[in-house]
């Protein structure tokens, strides 16, 4: 029970963007500020959605704000990610999304060019997910008091009743997989901002989950454990968020774990952890071992996941710690992000 | 990936790892300092230490440059933050680095314009797109970031763009060795030379510490083959009684360092008579200062820099844990007053720095070891 988190202390005196990037610093705020004032059940779960139990099956709510900058970036922009990051928060809590709701907070000065387009682009993505936008909210605030266009979208669908997922579940012996690549969202994003004179040949990896899950539901639905979408703060952090709350070990094969050369390179340059980055259409699942091979083969059946692979193992030792072991017998503590990614100097 | 995958090729590697565990004497402890905070935080991110016996003790250097600034220079860089119609742009690394009213990432959430860059180029380009304000480029490095201040400060005159100035705090390797050599504490038996600085200074300004101290240096990569290489060398060196420069990163570093980064330097900057390391105190001509003839875009010069010193707190040990006296847990705030989210010092802040490295790579294992 989460109960237990709930008080870890705030006393930072200003916020600043290290609160919203994903690591440790949200998680204290969140915990420290949000949920002590806010407390219920259901939030203290600090799941992607919170499940609402009814007469007619388990709902699935869920809400999230997208800024995102430059607005637009090879593979994606902020209205395909706003539809996408929701129904990835649906999709990793084992729901099939319903509808979304999409408030647009919009800068005056922006081009209605680029509002269409990125409506547009919003529409598009929904239609190709199946999910229809059923009501929304649009808010215009003074010229530079935000970045263009923010958007909010909020999402909600059925729980499959044949999926038990939570942290709860897991146990040692578990398998962990990814559905592929790690990093590419917040490589291309970073890149595409030209303040660093990089380039890379990439495109974001924003898209929909739900077909990974509808493959692993139908093939392993039995062995199927705890899914997240690695997105701020990447896999690291949601990897040492599984193994604080099981109180488990996550130990990772670095050889296993499906990264580009170009976001290999780039991390490389800028001193980064590719388990650091964002990612936008990655899922992790942990499994039994048992059905880790089917699921494995369930991801790898589906357009994209052709990558996808067991980069680790649930273990006891050393509990609550994520560690990555080297080729060579190397071991190292893969820790949570502090704040954003900074790119280091030499 | 070509020039990384060869480095981490795990045969070559564990190869090299059996020929260190062949070449130390098991009766001896070897203490041998990576001078570079490059090689500290590639030395935990890859885990070599598992690979090495136990009487190899890696010992952590000053070669840091976000850890060596001393608080008292964070807030004459930040008071200039404060000033009007200055844009300040510093590195990623400075960000979270702080002065006593706070990091330059506070600073900015109060509402002074803070920029990060990825290079003094980039603030340069800053100050031609907003010509109605001052960029102020915060400038820290050995020197391996110390020639691209340069160029830039060579390209501001070049172009006559007014409205730039750079605060120089960039520090020099050899001197901040040499006082380690000269501490009381010194207790190490060889170096591992920084490989970055050395691609603009060479190797031959190290060859003091061989003919003076009797101490073997290897300037070494930042791969996991090149580290076990260097410390392969300087275990060879020992044992066959020899102390020399070696440069096991020759693909990179050339023995008589870059011509062209080095009269670049020559041109913009002018030794300090001293300046103040943390954790070192004061070491002469340790730094670099502008040069009159640039002394244009010199924001010490431009500015009203309030000089402001701070001493470290007396808690906090990154002094001994600088000069590889201390391992970073031995400091007594570590992983607990001071960690990566609220650092109270700065080796705990930077990426490269010893306390971070450890708190992020190994921290955890050994208290769970231990448990």
């Amino acid at each position: 029970m989460r109960a237990t988190i709930v008080g870890l202390p705030f006393h930072d005196s200003t916020i600043e963007l290290a609160h919203g990037a994903g690591g440790k610093a949200s998680r204290r705020l969140i915990e420290g500020l949000f949920l002590p004032l806010l407390m219920n059940p259901m939030l203290a779960e600090l799941h992607d959605a919170a499940l609402l139990a009814t007469g007619h099956g388990t709902l699935a709510l869920t809400t999230d704000a997208f800024v995102v900058r430059p607005l637009r970036f090879p593979g994606g922009s902020i209205g395909e990610l706003a539809v996408n990051g929701t129904i990835n928060d649906l999709a990793v809590s084992g729901a099939r999304p319903l509808a979304l709701a999409a408030a647009f907070i919009v800068e005056a000065g922006l081009s209605s060019d680029v509002l269409r387009a990125e409506v547009e682009a919003l529409a598009a993505a929904a239609a190709r997910a199946g999910v229809p936008v059923v009501t929304g909210d649009t808010k215009v605030v003074e010229h530079g008091k935000a970045d263009g266009l923010y958007i909010v979208t909020t999402g909600l669908g059925f729980v499959d009743p044949r999926l038990r997922l939570g942290s709860g579940f897991v146990q040692p012996g578990d398998r962990v997989l990814v559905s592929g690549p790690i990093g590419d969202h917040g490589i291309t994003v970073l890149l595409a901002r030209g303040e660093l004179d990089l380039e890379a040949d990439l495109v974001s990896d924003t898209r929909p989950l739900t077909p990974f899950v509808d493959a692993l539901t139908a093939t392993a639905a039995p062995g199927l454990r705890w899914m997240r979408d690695p997105t701020r703060g990447g896999v690291a952090t949601a990897l040492n968020e599984l193994a604080r709350d099981t109180g488990l070990a996550v130990v990772l094969e670095e050889e296993a774990i499906p990264v580009r050369d170009a976001v290999r390179g780039a991390c490389e340059v800028l001193g980064l952890d590719p388990l650091h980055i964002a990612n936008e259409g990655q899922l992790l699942v942990v499994v039994a071992p048992e059905w880790a091979d089917a699921a494995l083969a369930a991801l790898r059946s589906v357009p994209g996941g052709q990558d996808a692979a067991c980069i680790g193992t649930i273990e006891t030792h050393p509990p609550g710690v994520v560690t990555v072991t080297t080729a060579y017998g190397g071991r190292r503590v893969v820790d949570m992000l502090v704040g954003d990614p900074l790119p280091r100097i030499c | 990936m070509r020039y990384v995958d060869e480095l981490r090729d795990p045969k070559l590697i564990r190869a090299v790892a059996a020929e260190i565990w062949r070449a130390v004497d098991p009766e001896r402890h070897y203490r041998i300092m990576e001078v570079c905070g490059g090689h500290t935080h590639a030395i935990y991110r890859h885990g070599l230490p598992e690979l090495l016996p136990p009487m190899i003790e890696l010992v952590h250097g000053p070669g840091c440059p976000v850890c060596v600034l001393p608080m008292g220079r964070i807030d004459d860089g930040l008071a200039l933050a404060e000033q009007p119609n200055v844009i300040f742009a510093a590195f990623g690394d400075m960000m979270r680095v702080p002065g006593r009213k706070g990091t330059p990432l506070e600073y900015q959430a109060r509402g002074a314009d803070v920029r990060m860059v990825y290079s003094p180029l980039d603030a340069l380009k800053l100050a031609q797109a907003n010509p109605q304000k001052h960029v102020v480029f915060f400038a820290i490095g050995f020197e391996t970031t110390a020639p691209s201040t340069a160029l830039t400060l060579m390209r501001a005159k070049q172009l006559g763009i007014r409205n730039f100035s750079v605060f120089c705090n960039h520090v020099l390797i050899v001197p901040a060795i040499r006082a380690i050599l000269d501490s009381p504490d010194m207790r190490l038996d060889g170096f591992i030379g920084p490989g970055h600085v050395s691609t603009v200074i060479g190797c031959r300004p190290y060859l003091f510490v061989a003919r003076d101290y009797g101490k073997p240096l290897v300037v070494s990569g930042f791969e996991p083959l090149d580290l076990l290489q260097a410390i392969l060398m300087i275990l060879r060196q020992l044992r066959e009684g020899r102390a020399e420069v070696e440069n096991q990163y020759r693909r990179v570093v050339p023995w008589n360092g870059n011509p062209a980064a080095l009269k670049a330097m020559a041109e913009v900057f002018e030794l300090r008579p001293y300046f103040e390391w943390r954790g070192l105190g004061f070491i002469s001509q340790s730094a670099f200062k502008i040069a009159p003839a640039y002394a244009d875009w010199d924001a010490e010069v431009r500015f009203d820099i309030p000089g402001i010193r701070v001493t470290d707190p007396k808690a906090a040990q990154c002094g001994e844990v600088l000069k590889g006296v201390l391992k970073p847990p031995q400091c007594k705030l570590f992983g607990r007053e001071c960690t990566p989210e609220h650092p109270i010092g700065a080796l705990m802040v930077s990426n490269e720095g010893a306390c971070a490295a450890y708190y992020h790579y190994v921290h955890r294992l050994s208290a769970t070891r231990s448990a």
